[in-house]
């Protein structure tokens, strides 16, 4: 490997750290970004939860699926927050015009991701503990109760949800704010397809074939199997491991080819629309 | 024998075309350690793109660009720890407090002992009573202060300005231009000054390059270009290029 190259990747703590503290400053700075951050998971977790009291009631199979849906929705959060904590950090750079200043530090590419990691868990836990709790006071359901099975819910979703925020960054480095809305909306083509609320088995044949070349849809099918039928399905969790690994690399290389192009195109001179 | 030393920005038939526009045509230039160099040209003249892709911010379609010895933007990691830019066409984070922005920019550029730099800088830049204040609640000329203070961070030994200057009144931009002096005397940095502003070049740099539609027009010290027009400011130089009187005029000689 070229030295230009080895110190391409070289990971500097202090830099990653620096970027760190940068959103950490900044969410100090504004308790509306704090707030926001335990609101929307709040909402659903209410709504998805007063629904499942609603149809266990009426039904003794759900009855019997005590948190099913409960689960499902803390779950996706954590899918969909991870990637937003990772992608709305790096939009805090574009929204005030500072990305051309790390582009031109000494910062790599590398760092800055391992940067957005750090605050997509970050903001994840500020967001989600407190959901957590308040599902175990409104709903009697204790998300920690699921053990390291839930560990191993957790390292999938994250990956995943890094993968995706990695690509969705490096689009914005390439094609500006005009690709912004990407960010917001780019998780949800994955809801139906992860079957986030319900079985593989209801979507047709050809469509659970792409089902599950989603990691994802391993976790949801997993969390199901340890709610209603108790058993812990590591085949599961390690075939979605395996995927997450895959597509986390093709996310890194996705990342900096998009960053090449930018470079090319000129586009980090101007991170506008 | 005497050993040849290379410029520290060394710029060799550099050429970028967007699509279908050449912003930057082949054009060539070294730079001498410790010198300060005004980039003259008017909109659309390709400083910008120049001056990002000695950063290593823009890829070159052709043609060579060397910072301290490193080929840009492909060695940029051995270097960009030694230059740093300024420009009021970037920002700092608005809701930062110009301490916090210094310090974060102070860790990614390493700088040892940093709240002692800080410090420094806080007081020669005038900046002492606003480091704990949100830069975004700063004046257009406050903030330029932070933008240069980000820029002198990490002492640069390279320091590329594109128009520091713009939308500040004439006593601010007096005083910026001041303290650039200053710091390039006791740094020793190289400075690369792209800029409208002819009096401000006139009085900064030892070296113009004029260019217009990506190409190098001129480039000389500022008293030859004087004699060479027969003007009396560069501003009337600036024009004579920009209007294609120079060429008339040394074909008339």
């Amino acid at each position: 490997m070229s030295a230009a190259a080895t110190s391409a990747i070289t990971l500097a703590p202090h830099r990653i750290g620096a970027m760190v503290l940068r959103y950490v400053y900044l969410l100090r700075s504004s308790w509306t970004r704090l707030l926001e951050l335990i609101y929307w998971p709040a909402v659903q977790l209410f709504v998805w939860g007063f629904l499942q009291f609603y149809i266990a009631q009426n039904s003794g199979f759900f009855a019997r699926a005590s948190g099913v849906f409960i689960a499902a929705v803390l779950m996706w959060d954590v899918l969909f927050r991870g990637q937003l904590g990772f992608s709305v950090s790096f939009l805090e750079e574009m929204w005030s015009r500072n990305l051309s200043n790390l582009m031109i530090s000494p910062l790599r590419p590398i760092e800055f991701v391992c940067a957005l990691m750090i605050m997509s868990l970050i903001r994840l836990a500020i967001g989600m503990l407190p959901v957590t709790f308040l599902a175990m006071a409104f709903f009697g359901f204790n998300v920690y109760g699921l053990g390291l099975a839930l560990a191993a819910f957790f390292v999938n979703l994250i990956l995943t949800s890094w993968a995706v925020g990695i690509v969705v960054a490096g689009v914005l480095l390439r094609n500006g704010m005009g690709a912004e809305s990407l960010a917001w909306t780019l998780m949800f083509v994955l809801m139906p397809l992860a079957c986030v609320y319900y079985p593989v088995s209801v979507l047709p044949s050809w469509l659970q074939a792409i089902a599950w070349t989603l990691p994802p849809t391993y976790v949801f099918e997993g969390m199901r199997a340890l709610l209603m039928e108790h058993v812990i399905r590591i085949d599961l969790m390690l075939e979605a491991f395996v995927l997450n690994v895959l597509y986390f690399a093709a996310g890194v290389f996705a990342f900096l080819q998009l960053l090449k192009s930018a470079r090319r195109v000129g586009s980090l001179l101007q991170s506008g629309e | 024998m005497a050993k040849i030393v290379e410029p520290v920005i060394a710029v060799d038939q550099l050429v970028k075309v967007y699509k279908t526009t050449r912003a930057v045509d082949g054009i060539s230039f070294g730079l001498e350690g410790g010198s300060i160099t005004g980039l003259l040209g008017g909109n659309g003249a390709g400083k910008t793109t120049t001056i990002a892709m000695i950063m290593g911010l823009v890829m070159p379609t052709s043609g060579t660009v060397r910072v301290l010895g490193a080929d840009m933007p492909r060695q940029r990691y051995h270097v960009l720890h030694k230059m740093n830019f300024e420009s009021p066409y970037v920002d700092m984070p608005h809701r930062l407090t110009v301490r916090q922005n210094l310090k974060v920019f102070g860790r990614l550029y390493a700088v040892e002992d940093l709240d002692a730099r800080i410090a420094t800088l806080a007081e020669s830049l005038d900046l002492t009573e606003f480091l704990d204040r949100p830069t975004g609640k700063l004046s257009a000329g406050q903030k330029t202060r932070v933008a240069l203070a980000k820029a002198l961070i990490n002492s640069p030994q390279v320091l590329l300005l594109d128009e520091p200057t713009a939308s500040l009144d004439p006593d601010t931009a007096d005083w910026v231009r001041s303290h650039l002096e200053q710091f390039r005397k006791e740094r020793g940095a190289t400075v690369l000054l792209a800029s409208h502003n002819m009096a401000e070049v006139e009085r900064l740099c030892e070296r113009v390059i004029i260019m217009k539609r990506g190409r190098i027009e001129d480039d000389d010290t500022p008293q030859r270009l004087l004699v060479r027009y027969g003007r009396q400011t560069l501003e009337e130089v600036f024009l004579d290029v920009a209007r294609g009187r120079g060429e008339a005029r040394e074909a008339a000689q």
